[in-house]
């Protein structure tokens, strides 16, 4: 982060939008659609600006400095990959399940899958401990054969996280799978491949760019992730409190050092992110 | 099928995945459904109140406050009280910010000052209630809590308010006037939030007030301990100076600090100011 002058007039740092370039009248953009579309983009882009306009330069780089910072942005970046992963490993097959396979009663199924997605986050933590708390329905079980208890672990936030996360991963590889040609996988095998080898060897490699799309929107859900991981995991630093967590407890007290939290946040994670797009993101 | 089709057939669910990001996104934001009333421009001295007072207040007065204002609303027909709880700091926050609000109960004052301090106060707040801590524990009190100290077992799943809430600045008052150090396993964002923990049977204890504790309603049960006098939260209330409606806010006031009121506060476990 470089230190920048807070000048008068609102002038974007290094992160801000650069001026969509229109090309007039010769490909015609029409009115109806280019006077919302940038009206989006200033609606999006706007509040960020404002971030960064107030955004306590000179006060970031003692705030980087104190320990509890990187505690909870490590402890981020790690839970809300662990809560990727096992989107991943749970989700791909659920999509596949969805998308692939003929049961009564799917349509159901594919609409309770994603109801995390509208679910207030807060009601999701309620949720998971009802089910997988000290005294849940699950997790009662949990405790008196295997002695886990999940809420206040770290566990418990990737728990919570890809509780939230996942449908979205579900929802993505599930219409990528739609999508795509149902004849490659029938001509594996009918050339002798088992359904598994099938789906290893050409559905992951066709759908692969749509995994990619929906891992990223979990991965960033799941970096954002507050409620239910607050009421499902508790706040306890270095433990559970995850960066949205500290955010939000510094702003009862400290506003301007939540703004610099979030800022750290937010350029972390247009880091990874474009670090990914680059990756594999690319023909997407 | 030829590939331009295919691929807008690919790209499809992505743009509702993105459409159901947006709506998953917009579900992170915390609720404050109120509006400011219509300012009544009668300009009479002893007007008949009406239209809505917005009294943002602290998440240990949501039963109280709660049955005051319907007292209110029959008192004055025509009115109406929307309420917003929620932590003391957070609220002091979003009316520094400029969110619409009558009436501001904070739970200490410090919350208070950092509203007085923007001097977004219309007159000076006052003490209406207090509030001590108390225990909270499991019911019948498996773990056989009887003092402060009993929280330090390691074997205790312990939450307390985080210390930039007064419920958990108080905490750690009694805590130090003790001399004694509780390792909890979360700091909670708020009161209420440190009383589920143990109404769901997911911590064995917890610092909360004695209101809390009353409000649970046998969910859990309170020990009380002597170190909680080291530690009495008093309760401002104060009109606000951007109020949309200044009559009706100071009614409201008066009905806290009246008899009525305080009735209702002793009800719920509060002590006299």
């Amino acid at each position: 982060m470089t230190e920048l002058k807070q000048p008068a007039a609102a002038r974007p740092g290094k992160g801000g939008p650069r001026r969509p370039r229109v090309r007039a009248a010769r490909r015609g953009v029409p009115l109806p659609l280019l006077v919302p579309g940038l009206l989006a983009m200033a609606f999006l882009l706007v509040p960020l600006l404002a971030l960064l306009v107030r955004a306590p330069w000179r006060s970031l780089p003692s705030q980087l400095a104190s320990t509890e910072v990187w505690q909870a942005l490590q402890l981020s970046l790690i839970s809300a990959t662990a809560a990727t992963a096992v989107a991943l490993v749970l989700g791909v097959p659920l999509a596949w399940l969805l998308a692939r396979t003929e049961f009564p009663g799917r349509g159901l199924v594919r609409a309770l899958v994603t109801l995390p997605l509208v679910l207030p986050p807060v009601v999701g933590g309620v949720a998971l401990l009802l089910a997988l708390g000290r005294n849940g329905i699950v997790g009662k079980s949990l405790d008196a054969w295997f002695g886990i208890t999940l809420p206040f672990t770290t566990a418990g936030v990737v728990v919570a996280e890809a509780f939230v996360a996942m449908p979205f991963l579900v929802i993505s590889v599930e219409g990528t799978l739609r999508a795509a040609d149902p004849r490659y996988e029938e001509a594996a095998t009918t050339l002798g491949a088992s359904r598994f080898t099938a789906f290893r060897r050409v559905t992951l490699p066709l759908i692969a760019p749509g995994i990619a799309a929906g891992a990223v929107l979990a991965w960033a859900r799941a970096l954002g992730e507050f409620g239910a991981t607050i009421t499902f995991a508790g706040n306890f630093p270095g433990r559970t409190q995850t960066m949205p967590l500290a955010v939000y407890l510094a702003l009862q007290n400290d506003p301007e050092a939540a703004i610099a939290l979030s800022l750290i946040l937010l350029a972390v994670s247009i880091a990874v992110l474009a670090g990914l797009r680059d990756r594999w993101m690319t023909g997407a | 099928m030829t590939r331009s089709a295919r691929r807008t057939r690919r790209m499809l669910p992505l743009a509702g995945v993105g459409v159901a990001a947006l709506l998953a996104l917009s579900a992170c934001s915390s609720s404050d459904g109120s509006t400011p009333a219509k300012a009544d421009s009668s300009g009479s001295a002893s007007p008949k109140l009406s239209g809505t007072v917005t009294v943002f207040a602290a998440a240990s007065l949501k039963e109280s406050f709660t049955t005051l204002g319907r007292q209110f609303e029959q008192q004055h027909p025509g009115t109406k009280v929307a309420f917003n709880f929620g932590g003391s700091d957070t609220l002091a926050a979003s009316i520094t910010s400029g969110a619409p609000a009558d009436v501001f109960a904070a739970a200490s004052p410090k919350t208070m000052a950092i509203v007085t301090d923007k001097k977004d106060t219309a007159s000076a707040p006052s003490t209406f209630a207090r509030n001590q801590l108390e225990i909270a524990t499991l019911p019948g009190n498996p773990d056989k809590v009887a003092s402060l100290k009993d929280l330090t077992d390691p074997e205790l799943k312990v939450v307390l308010c985080d210390k930039t809430v007064p419920c958990g600045a108080a905490a750690q008052k009694v805590l130090d006037a003790g001399g004694i150090k509780v390792t909890p396993v979360s700091y909670e964002q708020d009161v209420k939030a440190a009383l589920n923990k143990v109404e769901l049977k997911e911590a064995d204890a917890s610092l909360v007030y004695k209101t809390d504790v009353k409000s649970a309603a046998g969910k859990v049960q309170g020990v009380e301990f002597p170190e909680s006098k080291d530690a009495i939260n008093d309760y401002p209330i104060a009109p606000l100076k951007n109020s949309k409606n200044a009559d009706a806010a100071a009614a409201f006031i008066a009905l806290v600090k009246s008899a009525d009121g305080q009735k209702v506060l002793a009800q719920a476990g509060f002590l006299k100011p």
